[in-house]
């Protein structure tokens, strides 16, 4: 069957009873600006890492409002800090100390 | 030898501080590298140690730089430094040479008067006499200074003054206290036995006219061998710890012992001689976002000594180094606080270096515009233009791709990942065969000159472009505009490049001085930093900038780095221009090769002739 052309998606279902938002509250109560974020991906189209690697900042702040925590540090890891996201960004979130900030909370 | 109980307060008192500091120094000279160590030892009998007693003498006595930033200032730390040592060690000369002999008892030349009653017991007594109460003079007129100083701040060019913790005030508050009761100590038993000078003896003749002398002497010397036990005590535990610590940091530094980002144990003796004189203060520029700024290092650094790190001190530091330029004692602040920072290094996966990365050619000149510059298209594309009119072959190293240069990893503490991407880049470069590299973000530039330890040639733009105009490869059209420079935090305080570019300015536009010119400039307010400063904050900070550069009155704020063009483009009135777009406006076209100047955009290998 395999080659044959179907195959069944991956349930996309977002459980927000079984998700740990926890995470995301922290982060949003050490850095307020990140309730700003509206998604737009500004951050993502001139991250740097972007190009050698899956970095998408604005994929990881959405996973995180979530709270679906599986693949986040994996990714945030690739993050140079260079810091372009800030000046991109619309609404003024200070991208570089969200990533910092989950980075440490995903630590503890 | 004679003696009497009151000495026992400030007997004891030393005792205890002799063997806190010995125990206190031991341990911290202990902690540091063996080839540290070493170093202390192999230089100890050369002539560094006498250039490190000079310092001691022109910097902890005289106070040399206090002088240059305000005289009264200067004026205030000298007289109560200077004056103290030498009632020291006058006191000790004169008390050795009345008694005879070759040893004496701390306690014995501090309350020598006490003792010491006899008139002309001694060669030359008169004139020890007189010195002895000329430096107490001295010393007075600084702790009345002193005392001016924490209501009238402006006077001494400080609008800000420190804040003290309790111990601090103990300690400053029986320093006080010593020299006036000295001086009422000395005046009182000249009034009985005459045994003081032009100062003393009037004083206690005036005294003697509404005191009663006889019963107040002796409970005067009992108070001023208390407030000197006081001021002991409480040393260890005060900002006045700098006192001993400063001279055997001196001797250390010029021994060629430093805080680097592997070996944090030398920043107890830095931190230790911070005096929190206060002069950091009124640089930092958080100021106007911080009702109370807790980021200076007076501030920064009297909690580290306690063990309990500020967090806004820490995270929200723009690291601008204007506090640093400005330490009279010399501190590396930005290095210390890095390495705070690095103490919650979170230790990632890393790997940077598996970036698939296309490889240069072999080129000899390398151009790295850095990420910012990336934002800043401008700047790359009069980049370009003028590689083309100067004809210089270079290859754009990062046009498709960067990989970050590591100090955005490094300002915020991650010394591990910083290593791993300059690991990369540096095999970049040393790949291309190339000899020269151009950078036109001073944030890179800083990390390529100090931590890459590359052996080619690496330039920022501005010099280049300066040497390209001094060498005629490229001409420029005289024009009338009014220009202000803004130095780049890590250009000019950082690597001391800010000569270069005035002279380009110089050469073509009407450059305008200020005050923030050079080593003294401003931060942009964008500097990454400042990890935990917000948007609203940075530009709070900016406009601020601007307003005192005085930027509003010329045509044009130039600057040299990406960052700065956009942090201020956000908020001036004024156009921002970097100095290579500013430059590739006016050049003029070659008459001998009548090439247009054209941008040329090829793909992978970038052709630029």
């Amino acid at each position: 069957m395999a080659g044959w052309g179907y195959s069944l998606n991956k349930d996309r279902q977002i459980d927000f009873d079984a998700n740990d938002r926890s995470v995301y509250f922290r982060v949003i109560g050490l850095e307020p600006s990140l309730g700003k974020c509206i998604s737009c991906g500004s951050c993502s189209a001139t991250c740097s890492s972007a190009v050698f690697t899956d970095l998408d900042i604005r994929k990881i702040f959405v996973l995180l409002s979530r709270g679906e925590l599986r693949d986040l540090k994996k990714h945030l890891d690739d993050c140079m800090l260079c810091g372009k996201c800030i000046l991109v960004c619309p609404r003024g979130v200070n991208t570089r100390n969200v990533i910092l900030t989950i980075r440490k909370e995903l630590e503890y | 030898m004679e003696f009497d109980l009151f000495v026992l307060p400030f007997s004891l008192c030393l005792l205890y501080l002799t063997v806190y500091l010995g125990i206190t120094y031991y341990r911290w000279f202990k902690a540091l590298p063996e080839n540290e160590r070493s170093k202390a030892r192999q230089y100890a009998l050369t002539s560094r140690s006498l250039s490190a007693i000079r310092e001691v003498f022109m910097e902890s006595l005289l106070h040399r730089k206090m002088f240059r930033k305000n005289p009264l200032l200067g004026y205030m730390h000298m007289s109560l430094a200077f004056g103290w040592f030498m009632l020291i060690v006058v006191g000790n000369i004169e008390s050795r040479i009345a008694s005879g002999t070759h040893i004496n008892l701390p306690y014995y030349p501090i309350f020598f008067k006490f003792f010491h009653h006899q008139k002309d017991s001694f060669p030359l007594q008169a004139g020890f006499n007189f010195i002895m109460d000329l430096f107490l003079l001295m010393v007075l007129s600084g702790v009345v200074l002193a005392f001016i100083k924490r209501s009238r701040s402006r006077l001494f060019s400080l609008t800000r003054t420190t804040n003290h913790t309790m111990v601090d005030r103990a300690a400053l508050f029986s320093l006080w206290a010593i020299f006036p009761l000295r001086f009422l100590a000395e005046s009182l038993t000249s009034a009985q036995f005459e045994n003081g000078h032009f100062f003393t003896h009037n004083a206690g003749l005036v005294f003697s006219h509404f005191l009663p002398v006889s019963d107040l002497m002796y409970p005067a010397w009992w108070a001023y061998s208390t407030a000197l036990g006081v001021f002991f005590l409480a040393l260890p535990y005060s900002r006045y710890m700098h006192i001993p610590t400063e001279v055997f940091l001196i001797f250390l530094r010029h021994y060629g012992i430093k805080t680097t980002r592997s070996d944090n144990a030398f920043s107890k003796f830095e931190i230790y001689s911070c005096s929190s004189c206060g002069v950091c203060i009124d640089t930092c520029q958080l100021n106007a976002v911080f009702e109370k700024n807790p980021v200076p290092p007076s501030y920064f650094f009297k909690k580290e000594r306690h063990n309990m790190p500020d967090e806004i001190a820490l995270t929200s530091c723009l690291v601008c180094g204007r506090c640093q330029e400005a330490c009279p004692v010399g501190i590396n602040v930005n290095g210390i606080r890095l390495n705070a920072r690095n103490r919650e290094e979170i230790p990632g996966k890393g790997g940077f270096a598996d970036f698939q990365y296309r490889f240069p050619k072999k080129s000899k000149a390398l151009y790295f515009a850095g990420c910012m510059t990336q934002l800043t298209p401008k700047i790359k594309r009069s980049m370009r233009k003028i590689f083309e009119m100067a004809e210089v072959q270079v290859y754009f190293m990062d046009e498709h791709e960067t990989i970050c240069c590591g100090r955005p990893m490094m300002l915020s503490g991650q010394y591990g990942q910083a290593e791993e991407l300059i690991r990369k880049n540096k095999m970049i470069i040393e790949e291309s065969g190339a000899d020269l590299l151009i950078v036109s973000c001073p944030i890179c530039y800083k990390v390529f000159v100090d931590d890459y330890n590359l052996n080619l040639r690496i330039l920022h733009h501005t010099e280049w472009i300066n040497e390209l105009i001094m060498e005629k490869k490229i001409i420029l059209n005289q024009n009338d505009l009014k220009t202000v420079y803004h130095d780049p935090c890590d250009l000019a305080r950082g690597e001391d490049i800010y000569k270069a570019p005035r002279q380009v300015l110089k050469s073509f536009t009407h450059l305008a001085h200020n005050e923030y010119d050079g080593r003294q400039s401003l931060c942009c307010g964008g500097s990454l930093g400042g990890l935990k400063v917000s948007f609203e904050e940075r530009k709070k900070i900016s406009e601020d900038a601007l307003d005192r550069m005085k930027v509003a009155s010329s045509d044009v704020l130039v600057t040299s780095c990406p960052l700065c063009k956009k942090t201020f483009d956000t908020v001036s009135a004024v156009p921002v221009m970097d100095i290579a777009e500013l430059v590739a406006q006016s050049m003029k076209t070659k008459k001998a090769n009548n090439k247009p100047v054209k941008e040329t955009r090829l793909e992978n290998q970038l052709k630029i002739y």
